[in-house]
């Protein structure tokens, strides 16, 4: 099967302040892709993240864009604490901001926006939240209510930026299997400091710590992170997915 | 309160501000929702405050004070925006220190202007009693531009409010508008110093809506809502001050905060009540 390339990173340095989080970033995305991006605090991963969603302008390299539609159609869920939770806004609303790009700036939403965005709220079993506004919810039900915002326009690639800041152990399960489901249509990038309970969904892993580690396989031996330098558990997959826990010492 | 009556159609000033009240509440709904729901209410202080600069500059050229307030509470609004982004200073300490300099400004300037400034507390405390035809025609036209652009915009200021990254990331033009709302938050400013004064603007954009969220949880509604108690506290202010001959700003800042008591109070004797029929029903 020939892969289809959606976003591509070259050489790309990006960060802030003076000092780059990011250096010499090679990266490439293709259509069912779904990476686990791993790292440690301060690493860059929201970093990388940032440049690939457009909202950080890199301080060089390029970053392409290869998706079919001329708006860059890439879904994307915060982390938990950059939201303001007593917001008022209803959940309906925030799941037809997902459609925005579509008819941008002026234009009201159509009776097909929000019927989509109803059947996105009844497909994650949460349709008789549509009136409450935020701040009624629990964190495993706002979650639910960002992931539809972010699939509602039916992206080509999928970003979630630390999933399990939402604090919902009985969700977490869910969702997983949810992306599971949506990697069939989307590519999937997933970044986390907690690949625990994570590895036997994502195919591929990639490191983050200034620079990118990444080899398009779901195996890294040791002797590959003692070489990247990546202060991360060592995760492999054999029959049965299991996670080997080995820390070694940071510089 | 039935002088306030028999004389508000004999006496041309108290139409005058009536009209006032009307686009006030009108301005400061739409703008103080915007306020408080992105949580600048310290940004809008720091603009109200350093529009008195603008004031002084305005009086020592002897231009028209309102013009002078305009536009530097624009260049306060956008500078402050500018600073921090740029300057890399912290958001809170650029807008302290741009309160402070358009105060201090303002006050050279109007101690070097020749003469007495007769006028000064009406910039400080307002008077809505003494809103000029000219001022009531910016404020109607410009009432008209804060509704139409609010209506236009409405969805994309209601998400970029809401999660600013996620707009950018859908490619919205979140700075420009951002920013063309700042520029509205700096004239809604301006152009209400007549009806309360600088020194007590900040709760005309702040009380209706704080009353609002009450009883309402959606952006819309809230705005809505707190344009109507806006009016209320306005004209129950207006009367009050009226019939006690005390001063107008002071008098409708203390009423709106009495309506702020009161819905509070409400609140708590209908929760409480609810909680008696619940337990009443349990014990059937």
């Amino acid at each position: 099967m020939e892969k289809k390339s959606l976003v591509k990173l070259e050489s790309v340095n990006a960060g802030y302040g003076e000092e780059p989080a990011l250096i010499d970033v090679d990266f490439e995305i293709y259509k069912q892709d779904f990476i686990g991006i791993i790292g440690p605090n301060g690493g860059g991963k929201t970093t990388l993240l940032k440049v690939i969603l457009g909202i950080l302008k890199p301080y060089s390299g390029k970053v392409k864009y290869n998706l079919s539609r001329k708006i860059k159609s890439i879904g994307y869920l915060p982390q938990f604490n950059q939201v303001d939770e007593q917001f008022p806004i209803t959940v309906l609303d925030v799941v037809l901001s997902g459609l925005m790009l579509k008819n941008r700036i002026i234009t009201r939403y159509t009776k097909s926006d929000k019927k989509k965005a109803e059947s996105m709220l009844e497909r994650m079993g949460i349709l008789d939240l549509k009136n409450k506004t935020i701040g009624e919810l629990s964190g495993g039900q706002m979650q639910r209510v960002f992931l539809s915002r972010a699939i509602v326009s039916k992206p080509e690639m999928l970003i979630l930026d630390e999933p399990n800041t939402y604090v919902d152990n009985k969700f977490e399960g869910e969702l997983y299997e949810i992306l599971r489901e949506l990697n069939d249509e989307m590519a999937i990038l997933l970044v986390t400091h907690d690949l625990g309970t994570i590895t036997s969904y994502v195919k591929t892993i990639a490191c983050v710590n200034r620079e990118l580690h990444y080899h398009r396989s779901n195996v890294i031996t040791e002797k590959q992170l003692s070489a990247y330098n990546c202060p991360i558990q060592l995760i492999t997959h054999g029959e049965v997915p299991h996670t080997v826990l080995k820390k070694h010492n940071k510089e | 309160m039935i002088d306030f009556l028999q004389n508000i159609f004999e006496y041309k000033f108290l139409i005058n501000a009536l009209w006032a009240a009307l686009f006030a509440s009108i301005t400061c709904g739409l703008i103080g929702t915007y306020i408080v729901a992105n949580r600048i209410v310290f940004l809008s202080g720091g603009i109200t405050h350093s529009s008195f600069g603008g004031i002084g500059i305005a009086y020592f050229l002897g231009w028209n004070p309102i013009l002078g307030a305009a536009l530097f509470s624009i260049l306060a609004a956008l500078g402050i925006e500018y600073f921090t982004e740029k300057g890399k200073v912290r958001n809170d300490s650029v807008i302290g220190i741009w309160w402070s300099l358009g105060m201090a400004i303002g006050i050279i300037f109007i101690y070097l202007t020749p003469g007495y400034a007769p006028n000064l507390m009406t910039y400080l405390f307002g008077s809505i009693l003494t809103v000029s035809d000219t001022n009531l025609f910016y404020m109607a036209i410009f009432s008209l531009v804060v509704v139409l652009f609010f209506i236009i915009f409405f969805k994309n200021i209601l998400f970029i409010s809401f999660d600013e990254k996620y707009a950018k990331a859908q490619g919205l033009p979140v700075t420009l508008i951002k920013n063309l709302v700042l520029v509205l938050v700096a004239l809604t400013i301006v152009l209400n110093i007549k009806v309360v004064g600088i020194i007590l603007l900040i709760s005309l954009l702040t009380v209706p809506q704080s009353i609002a969220n009450f009883f309402t949880q959606t952006f819309k509604n809230i705005i809505l809502l707190s344009m109507l108690i806006g009016f209320i506290g306005i004209i129950a202010g207006l009367i009050i001050s009226y019939t006690l001959n005390i001063p107008s700003g002071a008098s409708i800042i203390f009423s709106l905060i009495v309506l702020f008591g009161i819905s509070k109070l409400f609140l708590i004797i209908a929760n409480r009540y609810k909680i008696s029929k619940i337990q009443q029903n349990n014990r059937k």
